[in-house]
């Protein structure tokens, strides 16, 4: 793996499971953000009060010994430790459920109005994605299908179960409603680095909004049981990029291309407007 | 720059500010038509929420509802 990533520099995907990964991913959206600094802020009472357990048990292990105590206590009863232990548990997770729950619907909350609707239809086992925004008939939409690459057709650089033929593009910094729904079975819509995850329910129509913060090439996966195929044909979508307003063209044609050649066009498009047709 | 394209989608509408956006795009769904039955096939201003309700429905709902109004089984009022 060393060796793979010194030969090719270019290859750290930042916003894929990396192997062996604890912790989380980067962070693409205010909402991930908000989920990681809750995980921290929570983590260290958390740790706190492991501390202070283990000590307790492991002292009380400890000295409960037949040559070091050979007549031990017999406490039975004992008021206000009663009281103590029995408040002071019950009013932590409270102090944990205000931020909690200040994140839980700040999540929800849709603040300004959206700029882009994509919807993700979830489909047995691949995804299809439709923008609709700029149609003028019920016909005509501009729909495209996302399944994984399968592990023979990878090429270098490509992540294995993660990668897909066609890349969802949309824009950074920009507000998006995410419409999911499904046509068959259960899935689930999920993009980590974007602290993503929305059940796909057949004959509901779920939404997201999400603002992705910075450019790059974001990996998700099917986070409910949807068939045979779910573990190995995960395909929900990948969120790509947007970098120049005339994205409609982009994002079924620059998508089948390996990463690096999909950024190195995208970037060329911020950077001339002649690119951009 | 002129030849830009104004990112436009349909807004969130207050009627629908959970998760659940079947109804709102069912809603948008029916007010198009109502529209049209009120002000006529020719008016243009009927076209905003055509656009809103494209915007949110999957395109095999439209397709589905689009066959019910003909043969005359939509459920929803028109």
């Amino acid at each position: 793996m060393i060796v793979r990533e010194w030969l090719f520099l270019t290859m750290a995907a930042c916003d894929a499971a990396e192997p062996w990964q604890l912790g989380f991913q980067d962070a693409a959206t205010p909402m991930m953000q908000g989920i990681i600094d809750l995980h921290h802020d929570i983590f260290f009472f958390l740790i706190l009060i492991l501390v202070f357990v283990l000590r307790i048990l492991v002292r009380a292990l400890w000295h409960f010994h037949y040559q070091k105590n050979p007549i031990p206590q017999r406490i039975v009863h004992g008021t206000t430790i009663e009281i103590l232990r029995t408040i002071f548990p019950s009013i932590i997770p409270m102090f944990i459920a205000i931020p909690s729950f200040a994140l839980l619907y700040s999540m929800d909350e849709v603040v300004v109005d959206p700029a882009i609707t994509i919807k993700a239809i979830g489909h047995q086992w691949y995804r299809t994605y439709e923008y609709s925004d700029y149609n003028s008939s019920d016909e005509q939409s501009l729909t495209f299908d996302s399944y994984t690459i399968p592990e023979d057709d990878l090429e270098l650089g490509q992540s294995r179960l993660l990668e897909v033929d066609n890349r969802v593009v949309v824009p950074a910094k920009t507000h998006l409603r995410i419409i999911v729904t499904s046509a068959d079975v259960l899935h689930s819509w999920a993009v980590p680095s974007s602290g993503v995850k929305c059940d796909a329910v057949p004959g509901r129509l779920n939404q997201i909004s999400i603002s992705v913060q910075r450019e790059g090439v974001y990996y998700g996966q099917c986070s409910e049981i949807c068939g045979t195929n779910h573990a190995f044909t995960r395909a929900p979508g990948n969120i790509g990029r947007l970098l120049s307003p005339l994205w409609l063209s982009r994002t079924t044609r620059g998508a089948t291309h390996p990463r690096s050649k999909l950024l190195q066009r995208a970037a060329g498009a911020v950077g001339s407007q002649g690119a951009r047709q | 720059m002129a030849d830009e394209i104004e990112l436009k989608t349909a807004p969130a509408d207050f009627r629908f500010p959970t998760t659940n956006q079947t109804r709102h795009c069912f809603t948008r769904y029916i007010e198009f038509h109502r529209c049209l039955s009120a002000k006529g096939e020719e008016s243009n201003e009927c076209e905003r929420f055509a656009k809103y309700y494209r915007s949110l429905c999957p395109g095999e709902w439209i397709e589905k509802w689009n066959e019910q109004r003909e043969n005359g089984t939509f459920p929803g009022p028109l």
